[in-house]
């Protein structure tokens, strides 16, 4: 690079090909800086439109559940609960089954041809737009799981977590279309992480004895730990902030309850939901929860990218 | 001697079987539904395509009898993300060669790549609530509320992170003889970008974009209050400044009805959706593979 720019600097040009030259590097400059233009904006928009609502209620806003637009009363508890616990446990299914899938994708358990039409299978799936699993939630999920839920009820209905008799939407179906969300993301990215574990390493393990599996617990899998940690929390963002699908199956309902089985609310479903006939300070609190959601999703990000340059593999 | 021969009741080798049946379990239970849910989508939606589907409008719900088509849906999903391209497209591209081909590493170029990752990860809806506050309910683009332009510019958002991301990851791969070449022989900078580096990366860049202009075809989320939704053909080019339907919203709305009619064209919707999203990307992967194959000679 430096090479490069100091032969250019010294040669003779005609004016209008040097000034021509100048404004292409600086429209590129101000192109490149329209990300942090539009980062920074989404933040202040967001937050100054959040400001009415927030100094209204303050930080009580977090911790209430109170949604009465008529009585002015806004509080967003419930919504928050039902982001962290839909996105925490559709990750807490999704970790062991995609990582599972990852290592079965990069062993030598079937031909390679068979592994790879599946690994790009998986990640073709990654791609089907949300508001179609919605969809098929909706139509195909929902009834397959109903005798299921019921059953669920009625023998652990003595834990609160299933402790309300099921009737059609509720937060596990929202869990569980997340799961087929997140699948294919966390699958793609383990299988990159794990296929980036340089071959000495299976090979050293292998030559000192380790079994299969050894070498995968203890050499292979401790390797690729910070990509698919990345990985993990990248799904954990994707499952805080996913709208449509989890909207349309989760029942929107601000009512709280520690059920799973219960209609329940996403921050993400609550703006969708209200936002379009909202009007007054309700559009305020609904900035107020958006701001949050965004607050969430931003330290979740941001320390994906801190993990991935702590800990990335150096060999 | 009979440590020579694979001893099956090992306890090793009884807990290698154990975790290999564990993982080949792991991906039956992913892949099954998996493979599933694209058979159904493509089944149950496919079998509701006619030929009045492209033509038609959809009729408002509660005319359990007729349903419509989604023609506006169709087209106004094509002029949504027109306009999401038309924006992203060059700012992207420009802000990516600025970061292969320009930036020295510094703290700027440092914290653009930050900002672009971040904003990959910013919630769909969020870009949805942005535009609405700046553009929506401000009424800025000469009185009109809702509209397709707001909502293209909402995708925008989405999509140029992608964007950027390809462009700077293409640049980066060709290799810097060719500029020195370019560059020893007297051309400029500007010249040696446009004439040089940016088609030698041209067939990456393109396939990225056009992933991310098919991810975008899918979002809903940054629509359902920017475009909103309309039953009604686009006539001219005035109709960017009102309400305009998308395929997406028109799925999101219709499952939602009760009415039969409308779940079987929001089904209709979906495999028009899914299998053109599924046929650019598997078109792409094989160009890329195709590339890579070409590449290097």
């Amino acid at each position: 690079m430096e090479e490069k720019l100091t032969l250019f600097k010294n040669r003779k040009r005609f004016g209008i090909e040097k000034n021509i030259d100048i404004i292409f590097k600086n429209t590129a400059l101000v192109l490149s800086s329209f990300v942090a233009i539009i980062l920074l904006g989404i933040i202040l928009v967001v937050f100054f439109q959040s400001f009415e609502s927030f100094s209204r209620y303050g930080l009580k806003f977090l911790v209430t559940s109170e949604w009465n637009p008529v009585k002015d009363e806004y509080g967003a508890f419930t919504a928050i609960y039902g982001t962290l616990v839909t996105s925490f446990l559709s990750l807490l299914i999704t970790i062991p089954l995609g990582v599972g899938t990852a290592i079965f994708i990069t062993e030598d358990f079937v031909p390679k041809v068979f592994r790879e039409i599946l690994g790009s299978f998986v990640e073709l799936l990654a791609a089907i737009p949300s508001v179609v699993l919605g969809l098929w939630a909706i139509f195909v999920m929902e009834p397959f799981f109903r005798a299921f839920f019921v059953f669920l009820h009625n023998f652990f209905g003595w834990i609160p977590l299933f402790s309300t008799e099921p009737t059609g939407r509720n937060s596990l179906l929202a869990i569980l279309i997340l799961v087929v969300m997140l699948l294919p993301i966390v699958t793609a990215i383990a299988r990159d992480s794990l296929n980036q574990v340089p071959k000495k390493l299976r090979n050293a393990a292998y030559g000192i004895g380790a079994s299969r599996w050894k070498t995968i617990f203890s050499v292979i899998l401790p390797a690729a730990l910070s990509g698919i940690m990345a990985g993990v929390l990248l799904a954990l963002g994707r499952a805080m902030g996913e709208t449509m699908a989890v909207t349309m199956i989760i029942g929107n309902s601000n009512a709280f309850s520690w059920s799973l089985l219960s209609p329940g609310y996403t921050i993400s479903s609550m703006l969708a939901n209200q936002f379009g006939e909202a009007d007054g300070s309700q559009v305020s609190s609904l900035f107020y929860a958006a701001f949050v959601l965004m607050i969430l999703s931003l330290v979740v990000n941001i320390f994906a990218q801190w993990l991935v340059k702590k800990f990335s593999l150096k060999y | 001697m009979n440590s020579l021969y694979y001893q099956k009741r090992l306890s090793r080798n009884i807990g290698d079987k154990f975790f290999t049946s564990l993982s080949v379990i792991c991906a039956l239970i992913a892949i099954l539904p998996l493979i599933f849910l694209v058979t159904y989508i493509l089944y149950k939606g496919g079998s509701q395509i006619t030929p009045e589907l492209f033509t038609l409008e959809p009729n408002p719900p509660g005319d359990d009898l007729d349903a419509g088509g989604i023609n506006p849906a169709l087209i106004g999903t094509l002029i949504i993300t027109t306009i999401a391209s038309i924006i992203a497209i060059p700012v992207g591209v420009g802000g990516g060669i600025y970061l292969a081909e320009y930036s020295k590493g510094g703290a700027f170029s440092r914290f653009i790549r930050f900002g672009v990752n971040v904003l990959a990860g910013v919630p769909s809806i969020i870009a949805g609530v942005f535009i609405y506050a700046l553009i929506v309910s401000t009424k800025i683009l000469f009185g009109s509320m809702y509209s397709g332009l707001a909502g293209g510019m909402a995708l925008s958002i989405l999509m140029l992170p992608t964007v950027i991301k390809t462009t700077d990851e293409g640049l980066k791969l060709v290799p810097n003889e060719l500029r020195y070449a370019s560059l020893g022989v007297g051309a400029s900078m500007y010249t040696t970008i446009l004439k040089v580096t940016l088609p030698s990366a041209f067939r990456s860049i393109a396939t990225g974009v056009v992933l991310g202009i098919a991810r975008a075809a899918g979002e809903t989320a940054p629509l359902i209050f920017t475009a909103l939704f309309s039953y009604y053909y686009i006539t001219g080019f005035g109709d960017l400044f009102y309400e305009m339907g998308s395929l997406a919203v028109l799925i999101y709305n219709f499952a939602l009805e009760p009415y039969d009619a409308q779940n079987k064209l929001a089904w209709a919707a979906s495999f028009i959706l899914v299998l053109s999203i599924l046929s650019v990307n598997i078109f792409s992967r094989i160009l890329a593979a195709f590339t890579e194959k070409t590449k290097r000679v």
